[in-house]
């Protein structure tokens, strides 16, 4: 590939990019003018957080539980070669499951399992002409699946955030209790003196930035898929890659400016 | 009153509609005839807004649909009515739900009324006892009558229909042919066929129009299109018929 070729694939990829924002930004801005006027379905709003919240519950429990855990078991293992006796776990597992761990796990095991979902069927939805029909009975795709899943998603994950702390933070206190014998009230007491209502907010400010990302690449992905079922395969796997690059990447950003409001 | 001009679309880059021109008049059957990929379905988006023209004016009912604001389209759209090809019936509703969709936000029925006209909708395109099924258990057939069910629901002015019978046996093709025409005759619509099926085109319309390089080829009467002179028009009956006889 000579030169010129390569400039020309870099402008085209910056086109597509900057097309991609403008117009994932622009369903934003329609969804958020719809959001606060009377909703299309009500009933959706709440069959989608049942399909985004209650539905991911099991995994959520799995998943935050044996990071907590695992969590636990480490830093147990690092504080006896260090300082010959088992210290700090409460606090260690608590303030990461509460400021990163919780909040991104749970996003990452969202976008893998609800925004998949979501982009899986708006873009069979868009494919098989179902969104254009939405336009011709009186509403539109933004107000009839954009604001629920918007509602659902930015409301939920917290939601699902806050119980991954929870039960990461029972996890670590199993393992420590069970493999350590370090003493229960030891382990919670030091939750209790260091943990601070503002850590857990800070934790739940970044998991909904994070679902209002799953949700805008998951349905901008699936408003703008084409190209048959191929089509639908190829706009879910980027929606779940998308999303997680913008969650990590989001991730570092959010910390920085909620450290620097001294949110830590 | 729906007036065409000089409308351009490119897709991709590509042009597909090159200065439409074209009339569609109160109350008539218009078939839109045309290869595969020439631009038909293209054509109807235009016009239900569904797509953006690169440029041209469309007229509907004397009000210029072109460059309209979000609300003023909205308001043009509950016009229409649009059968798409495969139906385009919402998967996760049932029958009854799906033709209920378009009534309960169009228009001011009550739950009791809008529950009884799905069954009459449903019983005046011969379907009955499928309200509580999903499309998905329904043939190609069914689910075509059911998105004519849902489209006349919203009781529009014009009815545009996208290649109704492409992939349907010639006993349904039949029977949606005798549908359309009693349709038309019942609710006082305008409707707008697209199709290659020229036997379908010849049963049902008034008037027949050939799209070919993106511009209207043809448009008349279906005697005077069987009739025509022009040399693609001629081609393109004369294929027509010799692929149906083989």
């Amino acid at each position: 590939m000579n030169k010129g070729n390569i400039i020309n694939s870099m402008q085209s990829s910056l086109t597509q990019s900057l097309e991609s924002f403008g117009g994932a930004a622009d369903m934003v801005r329609k969804i958020s003018l719809l959001i606060f006027k009377k909703p299309d379905e009500p009933a959706n709003i709440l069959k989608q957080m049942v399909r985004v919240g209650v539905n991911s519950i099991p995994i959520v429990l799995l998943s935050s539980f044996f990071t907590g855990m695992v969590l636990a078991l480490q830093s147990g293992v690092a504080s006896i070669r260090l300082l010959n006796q088992p210290v700090f776990m409460g606090s260690l597992v608590a303030f990461s499951m509460v400021l990163e761990l919780g909040p991104v796990l749970t996003a990452m095991v969202i976008a893998g399992r609800v925004g998949a979902s979501i982009t899986a069927e708006t873009g069979t939805m868009k494919v098989s002409e179902q969104l254009d029909a939405l336009y011709m009975l009186g509403t539109t795709p933004e107000k009839y699946l954009g604001v629920p899943l918007f509602i659902a998603t930015i409301i939920m994950v917290p939601i699902l955030t806050l119980i991954a702390d929870i039960v990461g933070i029972t996890g670590g206190y199993i393992a420590a209790v069970t493999n350590f014998d370090v003493p229960g009230s030891v382990y919670i007491n030091e939750i209790v003196s260091y943990l601070k209502i503002v850590h857990v907010f800070n934790g739940l400010i970044k998991s909904a930035v994070f679902g209002f990302i799953i949700v805008t690449v998951s349905c901008y992905k699936g408003f703008t898929t084409s190209g048959g079922a191929e089509g639908v395969g190829e706009s879910t796997t980027r929606a779940v890659v998308y999303s997680m690059i913008f969650i990590l990447i989001s991730d570092y950003f959010l910390s920085m400016l909620l450290n620097s409001l001294g949110m830590v | 009153m729906i007036e065409v001009r000089n409308l351009y679309k490119s897709l991709a880059g590509q042009p597909v509609l090159n200065g439409i021109d074209i009339d569609i008049k109160e109350g008539e059957i218009l078939t839109i005839l045309g290869g595969s990929g020439v631009g038909k379905s293209v054509f109807l988006k235009n016009i239900i807004g569904l797509l953006k023209p690169d440029r041209g004016s469309i007229r509907i009912d004397g009000v210029e649909a072109v460059g309209l604001k979000a609300k003023e389209l909205a308001a043009i759209q509950a016009k229409f009515g649009m059968v798409f090809q495969g139906g385009a019936l919402f998967d996760s509703l049932t029958v009854a739900e799906n033709v209920a969709f378009g009534m309960k936000r169009l228009s001011s029925h009550s739950p009791e009324v809008i529950n009884k006209k799905v069954t009459d909708y449903l019983s005046m395109v011969r379907l009955e006892g499928v309200e509580d099924k999903l499309p998905e258990s329904l043939s190609i057939g069914m689910k075509r009558r059911v998105s004519l069910a849902r489209s006349i629901a919203t009781e529009p002015k014009y009815i545009f229909y996208d290649e109704p019978t492409t992939g349907l046996d010639p006993i349904t093709t039949d029977v949606i042919c005798k549908l359309f025409l009693d349709l038309q005759k019942k609710l006082d619509i305008t409707s707008v066929m697209v199709t290659h099926d020229i036997p379908t085109a010849y049963k049902i319309s008034d008037r027949i129009a050939l799209i070919h390089e993106g511009r209207i080829a043809e448009v008349d009467t279906v005697k005077e299109f069987k009739n025509s002179a022009n040399e693609y028009v001629r081609n393109f009956i004369d294929i027509n018929t010799r692929v149906l006889k083989t």
